[in-house]
């Protein structure tokens, strides 16, 4: 068995509500930073785990995204699946 | 009545409808802790509400994948009639077994009052004028596809639908049945409107029971 870090990167589709980054451009707004026009907060996802192969690896982490990690009602996922350094 | 009523670590409405099911209805209740399948010989099954796992990931998204939902699963497929209340309802969307999901209200707060309510789909007409049931949530703005929204409405699923719409939900929608009708999720809460209220506008109905009288009769079949 090898060793793989992998990461999801979970965001909100561009026509869902995401109240924190919206908090956070009118905050920033208040403070008279009125330049920046649009703040998303998503969720960034670390994850260790083993596998034979990075092909399976990608599989396993395939699987617990769309069983749990993101929900696609409302979100989309990227995955990124690397080999760890020994 | 046999009625079982699935219990997470955070759940804290279970207790409301235990009380409500064994003292409003003389109903033979069984809490049903996550970590356990059990057997799906019961009449009915609550999901209640609360801040299961914490709300963490998403709301509903860590109950979903327990045990005993897996056994929750089994009694949908064998027809048993299932209840999502609040919490419960997010938890069904989560668990694919009713369709779309909750995100937080528009007004990003967290809403608590009672709200109007009519009945829709095939719970047209059910409820009388200005029939109402408390709410209390911060992510009860339900949304969906443009597709399962069609078919939402062409089925009839949309049964309860606010009057006066606190959250954002799409279409109103307050409470949705599967397509087979069988499984139900809603944003109200029921189980806090058995007793007298102290405010009279809303105490001469005691509208939960009317709410648990078509409940009931799902079971019935």
């Amino acid at each position: 068995m090898k060793q793989f870090t992998a990461t999801a990167t979970v965001r909100f589709k561009k026509s869902v509500l995401e109240p924190q980054g919206k908090a956070i451009q009118l905050s920033l707004a208040e403070k008279g930073s009125h330049e920046f026009s649009l703040v998303r907060v998503g969720k960034y996802i670390e994850v260790e785990l083993e596998a034979e192969s990075l092909e399976a690896a990608k599989q396993k982490m395939d699987k617990i995204a769309g069983d749990m990690l993101f929900n696609d009602v409302m979100e989309t996922c990227e995955i990124h699946v690397n080999e760890k350094a020994k | 009545m046999k009625a079982g009523v699935l219990t997470f670590p955070g759940s804290n409405c279970d207790h409301d409808l235990v009380t409500a099911l064994q003292k409003e209805y003389k109903a033979d209740v069984e809490l049903l802790w996550h970590t356990a399948p059990f057997e799906t010989n019961h009449d009915i099954y609550f999901v209640p509400g609360g801040f299961s796992y914490g709300d963490y990931l998403r709301t509903g998204a860590l109950a979903a994948q327990s045990k005993s939902m897996d056994s929750l699963r089994q009694a949908a497929a064998k027809g048993k009639p299932i209840i999502g209340i609040c919490n419960g309802f997010q938890i069904l969307c989560e668990a694919k077994l009713l369709p779309g999901a909750l995100i937080r209200n528009t007004n990003l707060q967290h809403i608590c009052e009672w709200s109007g309510l009519a009945g829709d789909g095939d719970w047209k007409g059910a409820f009388p004028a200005g029939y109402a049931l408390p709410i209390s949530h911060g992510e009860g703005n339900f949304i969906c596809s443009d597709d399962e929204l069609e078919d939402i409405k062409q089925n009839g699923q949309a049964l309860l639908r606010y009057t006066n719409n606190p959250n954002g939900a799409m279409f109103d929608i307050a409470g949705l049945a599967s397509k087979n009708k069988r499984v139900i999720g809603l944003m109200p809460h029921p189980e806090r409107a058995l007793a007298e209220q102290p405010d009279a506008r809303v105490s001469h109905a005691r509208y939960g029971r009317l709410f648990f009288e078509k409940i009931f009769a799902l079971a019935a079949v």
